[in-house]
């Protein structure tokens, strides 16, 4: 390791998965390409915010980072070793899960503390004590009382449920957490106490998120980095800075406007993008973004972009190719 | 501007808990209400008992409740029941639990008619389906009359259901958070729809949501709910201009705008959860969570006038925030 670039927490090298659906009893299977052709990198101690439409992929793609799917193609490297090599013991103390929902993600009938020590118990080569002593630091850190401790999940509030959820997923001490949709159970208030929680552990722990989740501004609060995704691709990725003030994808602008702010007198934009819904069992022709895209032209249902460097990151839309060629004439 | 709806007094408890405590508003014909809280606070309740709908063993009793001028209190069950759905609708979260999954779109739609219009012949309600589902945005509505709900997506089943609720062309439009289950782009879509029934149809709103981005952007009139109170009653612009309510100005800090707030920068947030309220508890609710309790806020607390048809339920001063703007 000694001189060698520390390799990126997350690396993300061509990736697709293909569900097999029955439409019917006697229909054939039909594909769906929940992810396709998927790749990036994210550093070690940044965040990258997954943003999109529900049936784009973002949770299908968390799945696959945490090796809770098996890939129809490509791979996933966390700290530059590759995740199907692992073992799940040892892909455990490298990358832990925080999902939406900690009531469905918490065993109803077990105490805090137990649920808090199922990662290390099962491990299986801890000292109890060392367990106990654990349990009772990560408690601490996430802002839960050891009296909470030996509650159970169902005399928690949600936010509470959610700390639980985000101990658990630390106590092994992971360089990795994948958050999915973390605050979009929760109340403003609770959703604040969580997000300022997780920026407050990230900086004193040193850790890598992958953030995915449907609100623009909570993403745009916590992200370094944003993808874009639509269909199953990385549509737009840049900078998070340089993503919200100037988008390029014709889609994340729509994302962008159909956020709403607490401003009043701007009424609700208009976002253009028409009545057609994306369907992943059904992806369009060339850009899988034209049927709905307000800027379509002859090109974009013919052929398939290409990804296109920015100077912040990567565009796949006709109109950035057209904009660089006339660019560089 | 005439109230259509006025609700004054309002108490609904459920066995132990005081879900609604006193509540009061009005919603104007023509205009869009917007009730707002999180979780728990009894904007639901709030509206299932100006509807009739709060579940058995419910106990509701008000000072006022009345539509059109109408006493809603005491009227029976078979009188409310042709109320509901004719001059009074609601539509809720996730449409998936409203719809029938067993019947199509069309058969669910024209049974509201028949039912509220026992002349109305089975053309003339499928005339009527074909025309509001054009309305709400659906494309080829001849077509969808024969689909079944779980054949559409969750955007085109909110739209089906505000048509199925506009069948009898109601006053008032109850919505539940019906965008909450939706994407953002496809919730743009739908208040833009709301609104333009609203100018088109002169439809009175009553909005329940807990996101302030959508009061800010549709409401004419907020009304902030906490622990089963309104503890805050302004038209819009004033509201996000001058927030009195120590709760409400909490709210306000812990949402992230894109551009405004500091990244490096914690979000506001509000300690604590929102408490169960005991029947016959005395004070303000939001005591345990204020930086500014006193010990007068466990007292009676009054309802203060903070500029025209601005109201808050508090003991601070009315120009008490003038001098500490919103944390950012």
């Amino acid at each position: 390791m000694s001189g060698a670039a520390a390799p990126p927490a997350i690396e993300v090298r061509d990736l697709r998965r293909v569900f097999r659906v029955r439409q019917g009893l006697f229909a054939p299977p039909r594909e769906v390409v929940a992810v396709d052709g998927v790749s990036f990198r994210v550093p070690a101690g940044s965040v990258l915010g997954v943003v999109g439409e529900s049936g784009c992929g973002k949770s299908t793609l968390a799945r696959l980072i945490l090796g809770l799917l098996p890939p129809s193609a490509g791979e996933v490297l966390v700290e530059g070793r590759r995740l199907a090599e692992m073992d799940r013991r040892a892909r455990a103390r490298l990358i832990q899960p925080v999902f939406q929902d900690p009531f469905a993600s918490l065993n109803p009938r077990r105490r805090v503390r137990d649920i808090v020590a199922m990662p290390l118990v099962a491990q299986g080569d801890m000292p109890r004590a060392e367990i106990e002593r654990r349990v009772a630091e990560v408690l601490e850190r996430v802002g839960l009382s050891r009296e909470q401790g030996d509650r159970f999940p169902a005399q928690l509030s949600g936010g509470q449920r959610q700390r639980v959820a985000i101990a658990r997923a630390l106590v092994l001490r992971p360089r990795v957490v994948v958050c999915d949709e973390p605050t979009s159970a929760l109340d403003v208030s609770v959703q604040a106490q969580i997000l300022n929680l997780l920026a407050e552990l990230r900086r004193d722990l040193g850790l890598t998120y992958l953030f995915i989740s449907h609100n623009l501004a909570v993403v745009e609060h916590v992200a370094t980095e944003v993808a874009v995704m639509y269909l199953g691709r990385i549509v737009e990725r840049a900078e998070a800075e340089a993503l919200f003030a100037a988008p390029r994808h014709p889609y994340t602008r729509a994302l962008l406007a159909s956020v709403l702010t607490p401003e009043p007198g701007l009424g609700v934009p208009d976002v253009g993008l028409g009545d057609v819904m994306p369907d992943p069992a059904n992806i369009p022709p060339g850009c899988r973004f034209h049927p709905r895209c307000p800027l379509a032209f002859a090109r974009c249902p013919a052929e398939a972009p290409v990804p296109v460097a920015t100077a912040a990151g990567i565009v796949e839309c006709h109109l950035e190719n057209t904009a660089a060629a006339r660019a560089a004439a | 501007m005439s109230a259509l709806l006025e609700v004054a007094g309002l108490h609904v408890r459920f066995g132990e808990v005081a879900a609604v405590r006193g509540a009061s508003l009005v919603v104007a014909r023509g205009e869009t209400h917007c009730l707002v809280g999180e979780s728990g606070c009894g904007k639901s309740v709030t509206a299932l008992a100006v509807m009739g709908l709060l579940a058995r063993g419910a106990r509701r009793a008000a000072e006022r409740l009345a539509f059109a001028g109408q006493d809603l209190r005491d009227l029976s069950d078979r009188a409310m029941s042709r109320l509901r759905g004719d001059r009074m609708a609601m539509i809720f979260q996730e449409p998936m639990t409203s719809l029938n999954p067993s019947y199509t779109i069309g058969s669910q739609m024209t049974e509201v008619l028949r039912r509220h219009r026992p002349g109305a012949t089975r053309a003339q309600a499928v005339d009527r389906a074909v025309e509001l589902l054009g309305r709400v945005g659906i494309t080829a509505p001849g077509m969808r009359l024969g689909q079944y709900p779980h054949q559409l997506s969750g955007g085109l089943r909110q739209r089906v259901m505000i048509a199925m609720a506009l069948m009898c062309e109601p006053e008032l439009l109850i919505a539940d958070e019906p965008t909450t289950a939706l994407d953002v782009t496809v919730q743009a879509q739908i208040l833009r729809l709301l609104a333009g029934l609203q100018r088109d149809l002169g439809l009175a709103i009553l909005l329940i949501t807990h996101d302030l981005g959508i009061v800010a952007r549709v409401a004419h009139r907020v009304s902030v709910m906490y622990a089963g109170e309104v503890v805050e009653s302004a038209p819009t612009a004033a509201l996000f201009a001058a927030p009195r309510h120590p709760y409400t100005r909490g709210l306000l800090s812990c949402v992230p705008v894109p551009g405004k707030v500091r990244r490096d920068q914690p979000l506001g947030s509000i300690p604590g959860v929102v408490p169960r309220i005991p029947p016959g508890f005395a004070g303000c609710a939001f005591r345990d969570r204020c930086a500014h309790a006193r010990a007068e806020c466990s007292g009676d607390v009054p309802r203060r006038a903070a500029g025209p048809e601005h109201e808050f339920l508090c003991t601070l001063a009315p120009d008490w925030a003038r001098a500490e703007p919103v944390a950012a």
